[in-house]
């Protein structure tokens, strides 16, 4: 299912297909594939939001995404249907409440399949740290596909579903698209609700869309987006018609090239890749602007504490009292508490728990979380400064390197985290991103990423359409060559 | 709200026990005096010692949802049934705060003139407890929403010290555990778990048990005042943790504390700072250090034990809730709550001291909660209103607003006391009240009777004029009647008249009793014994 929202909308209103047929297609595609990209296929749930949609179609449904079938990642609470968030901690958790980006979608009559593979509770950059196994790139199943949306960008680049839903906490959403060849967007923080949501870092958690283009995702953000009461940091800012503004031309806009981001660790071919996407900005009329994020390089350091610290607190109520999983046969409470624990989460989720405790732990507060937090503002205030001084967008490679081998990481948490480099900055800053494909090194996707200032969304999608107006990186599909 | 299971005046006087008595008449200072001397009044009981003591007091806010979910915070409903899935903090849940909350918050910092936070910050304070289900509670820490207030106290012993409340913020209570339902497990109910409470700390500038509870009853009956907390004890919404030191007189430094949480009545934080004074005292006089620990007070016992000690507290790693931005508070809204403040406890105290005359007691019992007071302001006004500008109970208006007085705190405070009443749900109203005191100011009935219709009237016989026509309780001021009755008592007691002219001034008040007897008592008092020396006369 290689095809965009819009054409798939057409093709229902035209009743070449049904929303019925495209979710049964996409369940089969799900249950063929064998990237291990989704933990929970709901059959009847989703049979039942279709035959919903073709009603609504058949009743002349305005809604762009009805009947467009998709897929959740495992983060997000579905009333009925289990969320596992990855962990074999929420194993058999079945939420009794919709999140509000899932009762959005629902309300826009598009049809959820099921539940992506993930990163347990959000935590990795390959996908690997999955209570129900690691996800398959599908340019190369003997590599990742980045994470922790990985199942979500696995999915949709095989052409499973056309678009799914994803998180970004330091990237999640951003760099799976770009190890997958697909578009990933992340929203301004605020921008879209976390009720419902499985808190990871709460301050830094922003829902999103992973799908073959950014159109796709200028609709289907039309559709999440937007203040919700539940969510106090929701924030209550008109949501823009993103998809009418896609047509804005790239005429005169100026785009900031992040010095940093072409730091040591980039590798050449995936520099050259974006180097040559930015001289495609150029030629349609685009400046490209010199700038420099003087504390980019803080970035991890900083994100690696705030992100556990967060999580420490935010994984505490998984203690098997109310519910999740419990050890068998608990001795005392504190054995409960222990076992259940250390059975229900895995590695890393556990070390980030060991190193958030200790950040926030009386003596080390000042020296680690503090000062995190003074690194954030330093880091935000470097953008804004950019922004300021008269870019609107700025530019760099999503990630270091193209998707790199299952396992090349996996016992080198420092390495991994590196790669995250880019990405998590942007995260700090609260600010909206997408990454786009912007070409091929070594036969594998590269990603793009373009930033904005805080809310707007319309203006990056509009750059990101325009250039993929003019390439069609965003239309390779794995096995077609690259 | 549950009403409380009596009137509060009352039943909360009766918790006051007698305490060591204290020595300032001993010592031949008058009492007040002290007040003049801060920090000398360990001399009333604790030899040389300064006994140092900080409260803090959770106040559980009046808001009929929680503090940062929609579920009802009303009290003994079946378990779990008033917990959401934000109580439950199931997954993905977020809280969002009540602004009623931060509203009563901020009526509490107004009264207590404190500073408003325009920015207060939400924390968490991380520990793992089965009845605290994120694992953390949201609490305020760093910025709490009101600072620097303060709160003038008076003790018993008549003098009244001032009292710094360094702040007070907003917290969500946990749930509870239950261990007595269930065979060898623990049951869990959340329908506590994220009420909305206040909690209010003072400085360490109380200096004996009975400044402690002074303090307490004060913060009490303010709460209520505004209407901010229904003050049960006995269901938790208002409790209290009490910090306890001592240290040698004249020292400035604090001595080491220790902390006796959850003390459920004035009593008990009576008796057990008490005790921990003086097992601190017992311990440095006998050479031991004082550790740091938390203690529970024994009521069966009257003593404290430790509970657990600094070295295995919990570290709470407090910091900010991502999940909640900055409480903003602009001026508008403290304008506008400002604007709604009602008339605080000690205001109308001095109020009713100044303008209506009445001595310190009367005004400071009237004014222990706000109905009382406002039966009594209701009463006044029914009295005025009835007959304008004449005093009208047959009195001065201050002689009237001190017969209102006498009354509300006499034969009303009885009846609601005897019925376990509160005063809202009194069965004689300001009105009818009103109406009874008119007569006796007009003469109709005298004071005597009119303790009859009263407690006729409690009874639900009727208003005053009814119970007076349908009883014949008319006060006889006819003086050809009263003079009949007189003649008739002469006639009958020969000897006790004889030794009446004879020099025996006693007797006059058997006279007095023979012809109320004759009258049944309906004799208007002041006419029969002017009559009676008349006709006693040699």
């Amino acid at each position: 299912m290689s095809h965009s929202i819009a054409q798939l909308a057409q093709a229902l209103r035209a009743r070449r297909t049904s929303s019925a047929d495209l979710a049964r297609q996409a369940l089969d595609a799900a249950r063929r594939s064998t990237l291990n990209a989704t933990i929970t296929l709901d059959d009847a749930a989703a049979i039942a939001a279709a035959d919903r949609a073709d009603r609504a179609l058949a009743a002349g449904s305005a809604s762009p995404l009805c009947g467009i079938p998709l897929l959740h990642k495992d983060i997000f609470c579905t009333h009925g249907t289990r969320t596992t968030c990855g962990s074999r901690m929420l194993e058999n958790f079945v939420p009794p409440y919709d999140a509000t980006v899932v009762e959005r979608l629902a309300g826009a009559g598009a049809v959820a399949i099921g539940k992506a593979n993930m990163d347990e509770f959000a935590m990795g950059s390959s996908n690997e740290n999955s209570f129900f196994g690691p996800v398959r790139n599908p340019w190369d199943a003997t590599r990742v596909p980045g994470g922790s949306s990985g199942g979500s960008a696995a999915a949709v680049a095989a052409g499973i579903v056309p678009f799914a839903t994803g998180t970004d906490t330091g990237g999640s959403i951003r760099q799976p698209a770009a190890f997958c060849g697909i578009t990933g967007l992340k929203p301004t923080y605020g921008r879209v609700s976390r009720w419902g949501m499985v808190a990871f870092a709460s301050s830094l958690d922003c829902g999103g869309v992973l799908a073959r283009s950014a159109a796709d995702c200028a609709e289907v953000l039309r559709a999440v987006a937007g203040h919700d009461p539940r969510d106090a940091t929701s924030m209550d800012v008109a949501a823009d018609d993103y998809v009418a503004a896609l047509s804005t031309s790239l005429k005169g806009i100026r785009i900031g090239v992040a010095r940093e981001y072409f730091g040591a660790g980039v590798a050449p071919g995936v520099a050259a890749v974006v180097r040559e996407a930015l001289a495609t900005f150029e030629r349609h009329g685009a400046v490209l602007v010199d700038i420099s994020l003087a504390h980019a390089e803080l970035a991890i350091p900083a994100y690696y504490v705030i992100a556990p610290a967060e999580a420490s607190s935010n994984l505490a109520r998984y203690d098997g009292v109310r519910y999740g999983h419990r050890c068998a046969d608990p001795a005392s409470l504190e054995d409960l508490y222990t076992r259940s624990r250390a059975e229900g989460f895995g590695a890393e989720v556990r070390r980030r728990i060991l190193v958030g405790t200790y950040a926030l732990s009386a003596g080390y507060f000042d020296a680690y979380y503090l000062r995190a937090q003074r690194v954030r503002r330093l880091i935000a205030n470097d953008f804004s400064g950019a922004f300021a001084a008269g870019v609107d967008l700025i530019a760099g490679p999503t990630a270091p390197t193209v998707a790199f081998k299952l396992g090349e990481k996996s016992d080198d948490p420092l390495a991994m985290y590196a790669a995250d480099v880019n990405t998590v900055a942007v995260n700090l800053a609260g600010l909206p991103a997408i990454s786009v494909p912007a070409g091929f090194s070594e036969g594998l996707p590269v990603g793009l990423q373009l930033i904005a200032p805080a809310f707007a969304e319309t203006a990056l999608l509009a750059a990101a359409h325009q250039f993929q107006q003019a390439t069609d990186w965003h239309r390779r599909v794995p096995g077609a060559g690259a | 709200m549950t009403p409380s299971p009596g009137p509060s005046r009352p039943s909360m006087a009766s918790e006051d026990p007698s305490r060591p008595s204290m020595a300032s008449g001993a010592l031949g200072l008058l009492p007040g005096a002290l007040g003049l001397l801060p920090g000398v009044s360990h001399l009333t009981s604790h030899g040389s010692w300064q006994p140092v003591i900080g409260l803090e007091i959770h106040a559980q806010l009046s808001c009929s949802s929680k503090l940062f979910s929609g579920a009802s915070t009303t009290y003994g409903a079946e378990p779990n049934t008033h917990a959401s899935v934000i109580d439950v903090a199931l997954p993905g849940t977020l809280p969002v705060p009540n602004r009623a909350a931060l509203d009563k918050a901020i009526r509490f910092g107004l009264a207590v003139g404190a500073q408003i936070a325009p920015h207060s910050v939400f924390a968490r304070k991380n520990y793992f407890y089965p009845d605290l289900p994120k694992g953390y509670q949201i609490s305020q820490y760093e910025r709490p929403v009101v600072s620097a207030g303060r709160l003038s106290v008076r003790v018993d012993d008549g003098r009244t010290i001032e009292v710094e409340i360094q702040r007070a913020h907003l917290e969500e209570d946990a749930g509870k555990s239950v261990h007595d339902a269930f065979h060898a497990a623990t049951g869990i109910d959340l329908n506590r778990s994220g009420t909305p409470l206040l909690e209010i700390v003072s400085a360490p500038v109380l200096h004996s048990p009975a400044e402690a509870v002074a303090y307490l009853r004060t913060v009490h009956t303010l709460v209520r005042w505004l209407g901010i907390c229904d003050g049960n004890m006995q269901e938790g919404s208002f409790r209290c943790d009490a910090n306890v030191s001592v240290r040698r007189s004249g020292e400035t430094k604090l001595g080491t504390r220790a902390e006796i949480k959850n003390v459920n009545s004035f009593r008990f934080v009576e008796k057990a700072i008490e005790y921990e004074i003086e097992r601190q005292i017992r311990a440095l006089e006998n050479g031991e250090s004082i550790v740091q620990e938390t203690r529970l007070y024994d009521a069966a016992h009257h003593r404290t034990r430790p509970m657990r000690s600094k070295e295995d507290a919990d570290d709470y790693r407090y910091f900010p809730d991502p999940d909640l931005p900055p409480l903003v508070v602009a001026a508008a809204d403290i304008a506008a709550i400002r604007a709604t403040m009602p008339e605080l406890p000690a205001e109308r105290r001095a109020r009713y001291q100044a303008e209506l005359g009445l001595p310190e007691g009367d005004a400071e019992q009237l004014c222990v909660d706000r109905a009382t007071a406002d039966f009594f302001e209701a009463l006044l006004a029914a009295l005025k209103g009835a007959a304008p500008g004449s005093g009208a109970a047959g009195a001065s208006p201050h002689g009237q607003a001190k017969i209102a007085a006498n009354w509300v705190l006499g034969e009303l405070a009885a009846a609601q006391n005897e019925a376990a009443l509160p005063i809202e749900a009194a069965r004689v109203t300001p009105a009818q009240l009103a109406q009874l005191l008119l007569r006796v100011g007009d003469g109709t009935i005298s004071g005597k009777i009119a303790k009859d219709v009263f407690a006729a009237m409690w009874r639900g016989e009727g208003d005053a004029d009814t119970i007076i026509a349908a009883r014949g309780l008319r006060q006889i001021s006819d003086s050809s009647a009263l003079e009949a009755a007189i003649d008739a008592i002469l006639a009958e007691f020969p000897k006790p008249l004889a030794d009446y002219r004879a020099g025996n001034d006693k007797l006059l008040q058997f006279f007095v009793g023979q012809a109320m007897k004759r009258t049944k008592g309906q004799a208007n008092p002041q006419q029969l014994n002017a009559l009676l020396r008349e006709k006693l006369a040699p």
